[in-house]
């Protein structure tokens, strides 16, 4: 009659019942569990948003370091006063004037068509209504362009000393203006028509990385566009610099290619690096990182507390489950179950928002958003955990009820 | 659900035997809940234990439900001397072969009468997952509910809801049916249908054990037991004291 005494195993808690019972307990009260998870999703976006703008930041002070602009230099002159007698403050062999500084590895000079000079520009001598809107510019440069501008020559060749010395009557196409023009194929030796003057096509300049707008011109050499349509001295020297030597060169620059009037001249230079990293630095604030923890654990402090409201508010149901023959254990592994899940949904909302905050904040800086895909994942988890520590007190209390006491109060 | 072929009378098996059975409670002087208590209830008994309140109905429940343990004596449930037995080993004993039916009814406010029914196995008795919701329709259809399988508690009248508990206390064969003031939030006509839907169980072979002060409900016990001040007495028969 007596069963063996082997039997007497208390019932596993299958896990699916487990998290039914531990979801339906935290579904049963929407609202509490709503608020419960406030304060881990502050806590979670906190720190989702201060360690997501940090790397974003950080890489973000690589890329300007890496990019072109950090090894960029740009001098240009003011448009000369008209009627002004005094000499050019740039020539075209700036250049060779900027070329021995140190640091420097490139560097060509360009000049604009001058003010009030319309210069069509057109494929072949019959004027083709179909591209009356399409205006492309003409620029004189020195045949340095193509390494100071980091572009490729992508068809042909670009003019070379002689050909500007000769004053030949070639151009180079941006790759833009060749698509324009309907050019991509050099071996005819096109020509564009240039307020009605032909000029031969020679080469196609492509990939350039600084001065997007040339890739939209066409450039001369500077004797031929000075012959043609009286281009003048240049406006800008561009100078390309070795990595780090920026700073140095553009400090430098103005004085070799006018000396005692450097002053006069404009440099453009690429924001140190210093200060590039003054301006990360007021988002990597350690106190967000701080802020984001302390409201991790006042976001713990509140899950522990309302759970251990509701462990007493269910006090009677505590008592039924056990007197059905739930073990301590189970108790204690339902109520951890769900502050586990409430910390996890807080986790997984507050990894969201901290996602979308640092796509707002790089896109607000015009960044490029760099977030660790573990730090994504790793948000959740942390949200879990938050939860599984503050459930373990309320839990312990739960499973210490004894059901006599626990069934004398009602559902 | 089989409770098998019971044989009811003096030579059916035990399924409650108290020896000497003394609950005390630590207090100055010492509180003597139950004094000496001797009880025998067989398969297939119908017990009413009646007493006023203070007169240790209470504190029998939950020595008898395996929720306390008493002072001394001894306690075999179903051929099981649970006296030396740990917690996990109560528990497992408690949630195979016990069913309770509350005076609150304690069915969880947001669940269907079925799910409130399948909480039995989910924590007591053998079975697994599979067949589940049919066994909780088989024992709701046992109370005549399985109409109201997925109504809340809170659309189930008084006497609907007390069936719904029955039917969860029925789930796993247990034992012993054990009622703790079963008809406490009941009016008459529900204590009736509640009463009758007893002595159904009770033709099937369930054992019950009602603590009560109803009279009512006392009188349409096969057996009657008063107790006060901690003494258990038997109203007619020779049980107590064997």
């Amino acid at each position: 009659m007596s069963p063996p005494a082997t039997r007497l195993r208390v019932k596993r808690y299958d896990p699916r019942d487990l998290l039914t019972e531990a979801l339906v307990g935290i579904l049963t009260r929407p609202l509490r569990a709503a608020l419960t998870t406030l304060g881990t999703v502050l806590g979670i976006t906190t720190l989702v948003i201060t360690l997501g703008v940090a790397a974003t930041a950080a890489d973000q002070i690589t890329t300007r370091f890496d990019a072109m602009t950090a090894t960029t230099v740009s001098v240009s002159a003011p448009p000369p006063h008209p009627g002004s007698t005094d000499l050019p403050l740039l020539d075209w062999d700036g250049p060779d004037q900027v070329r021995p500084l140190a640091g420097v590895t490139a560097a060509a000079a360009l000049a604009e068509a001058p003010v009030g000079h319309d210069l069509p520009v057109r494929a072949s001598a019959v004027a083709d209504p179909t591209l009356a809107g399409a205006s492309i510019p003409v620029v004189a440069a020195t045949a340095g362009l193509p390494a100071a501008v980091r572009g490729t020559v992508t068809a042909g060749r670009f003019f070379d000393a002689g050909m500007v010395a000769r004053h030949d009557r070639v151009a180079v196409l941006g790759d833009q203006a060749a698509a324009l023009l309907g050019i991509g194929d050099l071996s005819q030796a096109p020509a564009v028509f240039i307020a009605g003057q032909p000029f031969t096509v020679i080469g196609i300049l492509g990939g350039i990385s600084g001065e997007q707008f040339l890739a939209a011109t066409v450039i001369l050499p500077p004797t031929t566009a000075h012959d043609r349509f009286a281009f003048g001295t240049p406006g800008r020297v561009l100078i390309t610099t070795a990595l780090g030597a920026a700073g140095q060169v553009a400090a430098q620059a103005p004085t070799a290619l006018a000396p005692g009037r450097s002053t006069e001249l404009t440099v453009v230079a690429p924001p140190s690096l210093e200060r590039a990293r003054k301006g990360v630095a007021g988002d990597t604030n350690a106190l967000f990182l701080v802020l984001g923890l302390v409201s991790l654990v006042v976001g713990a402090v509140g899950i522990a507390n309302v759970t251990l409201v509701t462990v007493v508010e269910r006090t009677g149901e505590i008592g039924l489950r056990r007197a059905l023959g739930a073990a301590r254990r189970h108790i204690a592994y339902q109520f951890l179950l769900e502050s586990t899940g409430v910390g996890l949904v807080g986790g997984v909302i507050g990894a969201s928002l901290g996602v979308i905050g640092v796509v707002s904040v790089s896109a607000a800086h015009r960044w490029t958003p760099v977030l660790d895909a573990r730090l994504a994942l790793a948000a959740p988890v942390a949200g879990a955990l938050v939860g599984l520590a503050a459930g373990v007190y309320p839990a312990l209390r739960a499973a210490r009820r004894e059901p006599v006491e626990a069934l004398r109060s009602g559902l | 659900m089989s409770y098998g072929s019971p044989s009811i009378g003096p030579s059916s098996p035990p399924v409650i035997e108290l020896r000497a059975l003394c609950r005390q409670y630590p207090a100055t002087p010492p509180v003597l809940a139950l004094r000496d208590v001797d009880l025998t209830v067989r398969r297939g008994d119908h017990l009413a234990v009646v007493g006023p309140s203070g007169s240790g109905k209470s504190t029998l429940l939950a020595v008898l439900g395996l929720l306390d343990r008493p002072t001394s004596g001894s306690y075999a449930l179903d051929g099981v001397e649970t006296a030396g037995l740990g917690d996990g080993e109560r528990t497992a004993l408690r949630g195979q072969r016990i069913g309770f039916v509350f005076q609150a009814f304690h069915l969880l406010p947001h669940r269907s009468a079925r799910e409130n029914v399948e909480l039995a196995e989910i924590h007591g008795g053998g079975a697994g997952r599979r067949g589940r919701s049919r066994r909780a329709l088989a024992a709701l259809e046992q109370v005549g509910l399985a109409h109201r399988s997925d109504f809340l508690p809170s659309r189930l009248s008084g006497g609907e809801r007390q069936r719904v508990a029955v039917a969860r206390a029925l789930m796993g064969a247990p034992a012993l049916l054990l009622c703790d003031e079963p008809t406490g939030n009941l009016d008459s006509a529900n204590t009736e249908a509640l009463l009758d839907l007893f002595d159904d169980l009770r033709d099937q072979g369930v054992t019950l054990l009602i603590i009560t002060h109803d009279d009512a409900v006392s009188r349409r016990a096969m057996r009657r037991v008063r107790i006060a001040d901690g003494v258990l007495t038997e109203e007619r028969g020779a049980e107590v004291g064997a």
